[in-house]
This record gives C-alpha cells, structure tokens and sequence, in this order.
C-alpha cells in the first residue's frame, strides 16, 4: 500500500526535454491510467517511478519515502513490461521464482507462494514450460505473477495489453480489474487507448507533451474536460469542434474570448421535430456507420464536417439533415485551449422542425 | 513441360556443383584412396598397403606428439580466446569514441595476413633483440626463450592464435550481447538480481548458442593450424610445436610420403567432421529463443 507522489520531476535525455515540471499524486490503493498520445512522456514517467530512469530533477516518493537514490529492485514496486520481458531460458516457474530467490526467501515458502500465484492466474498446468511455448496471453499472465509474487506496494504496467487480440484483450481488462479489487495495490497503468483506460481507470492522468493536462476521475474528464486536448482525447468519436470564425448565429459573452466551440457526438440530435433549444447546424450526411445499437454520421456543414453519434434510433435516410445541439451541451474554449465555463448566450435563434 | 524446363534448374546449379566436386568431393576421396598406397608423388607406380600407413602413424611417437601438442595448442587456444572475448564484450558492450577504437584496434588483426602477424610476432618475441623481451625486462623479469625454447614454444604460438582470433571472437559476442532485450535486465533489476546473478543466471544461457558457434569454429580452425608453424617454428624445437597440417606438409611435401601423409590428413578428416557433426547435432537440438 503506497501513495506515489511526483514532485516537480522533470526529465532530459540529452539536450532534449521529455518532461517539464511534473506534479502528480497517485492515491494509495487507486487504478490510476496514464493516457496520452504516442510520445507523451508515459513510459518516461512510468520509469523513473520504477527506478529504471533517473529523473534529471525533482523528487519521487513512494508510501511516504524519498526513493529518488533507491535502485529499482528496493522500491517496492513491481512492473509489467508490454513485451513481457519474460527470462526466455527460465521456465515459468524459475520465471516466477527469481526475484524471490534474490530476495533469499527459502524454498519451502517459495514453492507456496509459487503454488498460489499459478492458481489465481491459471499457470498451474504450464509450471514447467518455456515461455517460448505460451501463448500471447499465458505470457501476460506470467509476467503478471512474477510481478505479484513479490508482494508489491506498487503495481507498474505499461502498456500490458496491447500485444493481445481484441477478445483477450478485454477479458485481460476485466480480470486485472478484479485483480486490483482483490490486492487493493496502487495499480499505475499506461495506455494510449483512451477506451481502456476509461474503463479501467478510477482516475486517469491525461498526458500531452510531457505535461499534465488533466488528472480526474473518468466522468469527471468526459463531462468536465478542462481544456481543448482533453476534451478532443477522450470520448470516440471525438468532441467536435469549430472555430468561433465558423460559427454562426450564436452570440456569446464571455470574460475571455471564445476560440473554440465544441459539442459531443452524441449528444447532437439529428432530425428533431418539437422546437429544442439549441444550436442549430444545417448540414448533408456524408457516410453513415451503423453498428447495430448505435449509429455514426458523417456530416457536412457551412462550419465544417462533424461527427454525430445516435443510440437506438434508426438510421437516417435522408440525405439534407438540421442537427441541434442543445445549449447545455456546448463546450467553450479560450484560443490556447482552455476551458471557458462562464459563457451567456445572448441571441438564441429558433430551431425550425427538421424538413418543413 | 519441355526437356530443357526440366534441365533449366540443374544447369543453373551445374557450376557450382562441379567446381565444389573437383576442389573438394574429389580431393577427399582421393585423399582416402591415396592413403592406402605407398607413393612418393612422382614415382608412376603406386604400391597397395592396405592400413599400413594408418598402422605405422599410430605407432609413431611423433605423430602421437603431434597430435597431443595439436589438442593441447586447441584446447588452450579456445579456451583462451573464448574467454578473453567474452570478458572483452562485456566491457565493450557500450557506447563511446573510445570504446568504440578498442573494438577496432583489437579486430584488426583479424584482417592482417597470417604470414605478417607470424614475421611481427617471431619479431617481438625474438629472446635477444625482441620487445617482449625488453618489456618483461623494464618489469624486473628474467628473459623468456618464447619460441626456442620446448617449454615455451607451444604457448607462444598459442598467444599468437589468441591475438589474431580475439577481436573477431568479441565482436561476435557483442552481437549476441546486443540481441538481448533491454528489457529483460531491466526486469532483473526489478528483481533485485545481482551483477553476477544477471551475469550467470540470464546473459550466460541467452549467450550459449554464440559460445557454442564460437568454440567450434575456433576448435576447427586450431586444429588446422598451420601457417604460424610452418614461418615461426618449423615444427620445432624438438617436435615440440609440430601439429597436424604441419605434419602432414612435411611427410607430403618435404619427404615425399604421400600415402603416409594422406593417411595423417584422414585422421584430421575424422577429426574435424566429428566436430562438425557434434555442431550440427547439438545446434539442432538446442532451444533457441526469439
Ligand atoms: N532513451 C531515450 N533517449 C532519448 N529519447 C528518449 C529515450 N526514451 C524516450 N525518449 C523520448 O522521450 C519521449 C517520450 O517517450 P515515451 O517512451 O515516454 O513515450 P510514450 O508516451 O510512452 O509513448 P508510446 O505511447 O508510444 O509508448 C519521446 O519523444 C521519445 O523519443
Ligand atoms: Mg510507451
């Protein structure tokens, strides 16, 4: 059990800046999901958490403990490689007993502790094999028992999964959900699929150029984005989003200045007939993709192409469509990306029914 | 489908087929067949013996020295220069300007003639006027005989081999270094395993097809030693550094016996395809990881 705390860390590999000024609390006994484009900084700052990078400044503190000079093997914390890095000449029991024969614990404890591990992640039958001889999934779960072997304060994966088709995918995903339940370990994952890690995470740290943009619980950053990028990073399809310079019909008062407007997909309405209050975008459908319970349009406007996502409805036939999105559901952003919360509407046009 | 379709692809590999038959199928059977005559080259008659020659090899004292020097020259040989390279690789195994000139200036005696290294090295380890000599002087040490001396010669030769064989060795070695995942230390580390742990526990088995490939190639190539015998020692003093292909040289081109020496390069025959064939055996057997 350990809360991770990262204080003004900041990492240079050469000349070159990865991480700039980085403060961040992961809480003891969370599922905390670093989420964030390829090259962001996630496996950087996974690292220096696990002692593999030295951070070029600031300080890591695992359960309360300054681990910044600790060498990897005496912080507690055990990792989950995305290629496994399982010792390929080693069976998967010497996989699993390794870190505990350094450790010098004695044979007879080993072999329990062995014993139990292969039970919860269904190794027993494969004890004695190579890892060579596993299969995609088995490999996973051997990684994942040597590192619960040992009895971690701190669970590290990175990118665990992403080797994995997409069924084993998600049944990997709910059982490490389980296993986090079970274990009640500070579990610190690293994806780059905003899906995952909303699905997995009890808080999520979206990350963007080696900078924090948001850390928040996973309703939290769909409903309350703080800024442009996580706004448009999490949710599928992504928020749409128009210049104010396209925008027309809708006049704001703000203290700062709007850049951006934006609008989820799906809670845009296609086709309404009764008057809604709302924004109102006269438009073609361009493609429309239909996956049984929901639908995903395409479509064409004087302000740009956007997405619109309906759930249950059936598909639109029509080709000239008005979309509406209701006040409420707009989204403001200053031109840096910022969030703008306190946004009047002054002129509200009236919605006419779609297709009179 | 036409008779030339048909020939079309042994044609293609009919030049290669017949010069491998005439430099080496044909050699060696003849070899064979030459080692049950008695002949002396240019003699038209050859003279059937059946084993005699094998017989009277066997019985032979030098050749039984001949062929203990050549196993002891391999033995330490390998040893010698499989070690020092892995030990090499291990350090060199990084990056850096100067790392980097080491493993240059310890390869290129890999690209020097033979015959130059074996001129320099009779040179150096010349017991009056050689800078070995002088070396081991300016440290307090008496002179050392090097290649005149019995005692002495089979070594020096041996340091020979090991200079010229060691660069190539470590920069193999540095190959099989480099295909281990980085990952897998860095699970170590996690693992709280020891230098010598990951040293013995996870890089020696990961390495052990590439100390296998090299110890058999060095085996095969000491145990054809030649061309630092034939310029530094001549097989001597006393016998004392003759081996193999240097004896056979001698019986074949110097005394004339050819049947006698054919009989000698039969025993090196056996000798090296034993070793080729326990290198393809095991090199099969053996579990290779990704
Ligand atoms: N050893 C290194 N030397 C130099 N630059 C590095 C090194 N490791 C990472 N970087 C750089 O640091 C940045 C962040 O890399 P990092 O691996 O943390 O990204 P990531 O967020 O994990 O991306 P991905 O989702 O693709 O795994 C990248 O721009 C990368 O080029
Ligand atoms: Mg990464």
């Amino acid at each position: 059990m350990a809360q991770i705390e990262l204080k003004h860390v900041s990492k240079k590999f050469k000349d070159d800046v990865v991480i700039e000024d980085l403060n961040l609390t992961i809480k003891d006994g969370s599922f905390t999901v670093l989420v964030g484009p390829s090259g962001c900084g996630k496996s950087t700052t996974l690292r220096m958490i696990a002692g593999l990078e030295k951070q070029s400044g600031g300080e890591i503190w695992i359960g309360g403990r300054c681990v910044n000079d600790t060498a990897p093997g005496q912080r507690e914390v055990a990792m989950v490689f995305q290629n496994y890095a399982l010792y390929p000449t080693m069976t998967v029991r010497g996989n699993i007993e390794f870190g505990l024969k350094n450790k010098g614990i004695g044979k007879q404890e080993r072999q329990t502790l062995i014993s139990d591990i292969s039970e919860i992640v269904g190794l027993t039958p494969h004890l004695d094999k190579k890892p060579q001889n596993l299969s995609g999934g088995q490999r996973q779960r051997v990684a994942l028992a040597r590192a619960m072997v040992k009895k971690p304060k701190v669970f590290i994966l990175d990118e665990p999964l992403s080797n994995l088709d997409a069924k084993l995918r998600n049944q990997m995903r709910t059982e490490l959900i389980q296993l986090h339940k079970r274990l009640g370990t500070t579990f610190v994952y690293v994806t780059h699929d905003q899906m995952e890690a909303m699905s997995m995470g009890d808080e999520i740290v979206v990350m963007d150029k080696g900078m924090i943009q948001q850390a928040d619980s996973p309703l939290k950053l769909y409903h309350d984005p703080v800024n442009l990028f996580t706004a448009q990073f999490i949710g599928t399809p992504a928020m749409n989003v128009m210049n104010i310079r396209d925008v027309q019909g809708l006049e704001l008062e703000a203290a700062d200045r709007v850049g951006f407007v934006g609008f989820r997909p799906e809670q845009a309405l296609i086709g309404v007939n009764k008057n809604t209050e709302g924004y109102c975008l006269e438009g073609e459908i361009i493609t429309s993709e239909s996956l049984g319970a929901e639908n995903i349009y395409q479509i064409k406007t004087g302000s740009g192409v956007f997405f619109v996502k309906t759930f249950l409805e059936s598909l639109v036939k029509t080709s000239r469509v008005s979309v509406v999105i209701p006040y409420e559901h707009l989204y403001y952003f200053q031109s840096d990306g910022e969030r703008i919360r306190e946004v009047y509407i002054r002129s509200q046009q009236l919605v006419s029914a779609g297709g009179l | 489908m036409t008779v030339w379709e048909k020939l079309r692809p042994y044609s293609m590999v009919a030049p290669s087929i017949i010069i491998f038959s005439m430099f080496f199928i044909y050699p060696i059977f003849y070899m064979i067949y030459l080692s049950m005559f008695d002949w002396n080259f240019v003699s038209p008659t050859k003279t059937f013996v059946g084993l005699q020659n094998f017989k009277e090899l066997l019985l032979d004292a030098d050749f039984r020295q001949v062929l203990s020097n050549t196993t002891i020259y391999t033995l330490l040989t390998v040893t010698l220069t499989t070690g020092l390279a892995l030990m090499l690789a291990l350090w060199l195994n990084r990056k850096g300007v100067f790392h980097a000139f080491v493993q240059g200036a310890i390869f290129s005696p890999h690209i020097i003639s033979l015959v130059s290294i074996s001129l320099l090295w009779s040179w150096l380890m010349d017991p009056e006027y050689g800078l070995l000599n002088w070396a081991i002087g300016l440290l307090g040490f008496g002179k050392l005989e090097w290649l005149s001396h019995p005692s002495t010669s089979l070594v020096s030769l041996v340091i020979v081999a090991v200079w010229k064989g060691v660069g190539y060795n470590t920069l193999v070695f540095i190959a099989g270094l480099q295909s281990i995942p980085k990952d897998i230390y860095e699970a170590a580390a996690l693992d709280e395993s020891k230098p010598w742990t990951t040293f013995m526990k996870l890089m020696l088995p990961m390495l052990s097809p590439t100390i296998f490939f090299l110890v058999i190639i060095n085996m095969i190539g000491s145990f054809q030693v030649f061309e630092t015998i034939a310029i530094m020692t001549q097989g001597g003093p006393i016998n004392s550094t003759n081996t193999l292909v240097y004896y056979i040289y001698e019986y074949g081109f110097r005394f004339f016996k050819i049947g006698y020496a054919s009989a000698a390069g039969v025993i090196l025959l056996g000798i090296v395809g034993i070793l080729t064939i326990i290198y393809f055996k095991l090199l099969s057997k053996r579990v290779h990881y990704r």
